[in-house]
């Protein structure tokens, strides 16, 4: 990967400590599995920030590569890989996501 | 488009001692994918997905598969 475009990600995923990539917006999602992740965040009232992979096609092959994750939504936890979708229903689903969330957030 | 058996096939490839179920979730390019292993034991749910992954990265790259929703356990 060209070091402009892992710059550029690395950048995107320090801007926010809860940071998404996804297909669409927050308000207008492309795709079931990025809606999936937002509704989760918002139902826990977390803040987080979002990028949308279809505006920008290097962010969007770029992101697979430097996670090693084929897939979008992505999620990103204080700069580490969270999950992509499945994992973060998972966590929701057990409760785990918001105990970890909250401990990263205040660490 | 890949069949069921084939998604099959390249997992347990990858991971041989795995027992994988599919299910079409809307068309053949949406797939639910569930694969047990004792390999998964001790993994983050990050690795134990990328494992899964590392054996449909052509199928996923291509597009063959569109979406893949994925669920991974250890044996009870």
């Amino acid at each position: 990967m060209e070091k402009s475009i892992k710059d550029k990600i690395q950048n995107l995923i320090n801007s926010s400590p809860v940071m998404v990539f996804m297909k669409g917006t927050k308000l207008m999602p492309q795709c079931g599995f990025s809606n999936n992740v937002v509704q989760i965040l918002n139902s826990l009232g977390v803040e987080f920030n979002t990028f949308d992979v279809l505006s920008d096609f290097e962010i969007r092959e770029g992101i697979k590569e430097y996670s090693d994750w084929p897939t979008i939504p992505q999620v990103y936890l204080k700069g580490e890989f969270l999950g992509g979708s499945d994992i973060l229903i998972e966590m929701y689903n057990s409760g785990t996501l918001m105990e970890k969330i909250e401990i990263e957030l205040a660490s | 488009m890949i069949t069921k058996d084939e998604v099959i096939n390249l997992i347990t490839k990858k991971i041989p001692n795995s027992k994988v179920s599919v299910e079409n979730l809307k068309g053949d390019d949406h797939l639910q994918v569930t694969v047990t292993s004792p390999e998964f034991d001790g993994l983050s749910l990050v690795k134990q997905h990328q494992l899964v992954y590392s054996a449909l990265k052509a199928e996923l790259a291509s597009e063959l598969i569109h979406a893949l929703a994925l669920k991974t356990e250890t044996p009870n």
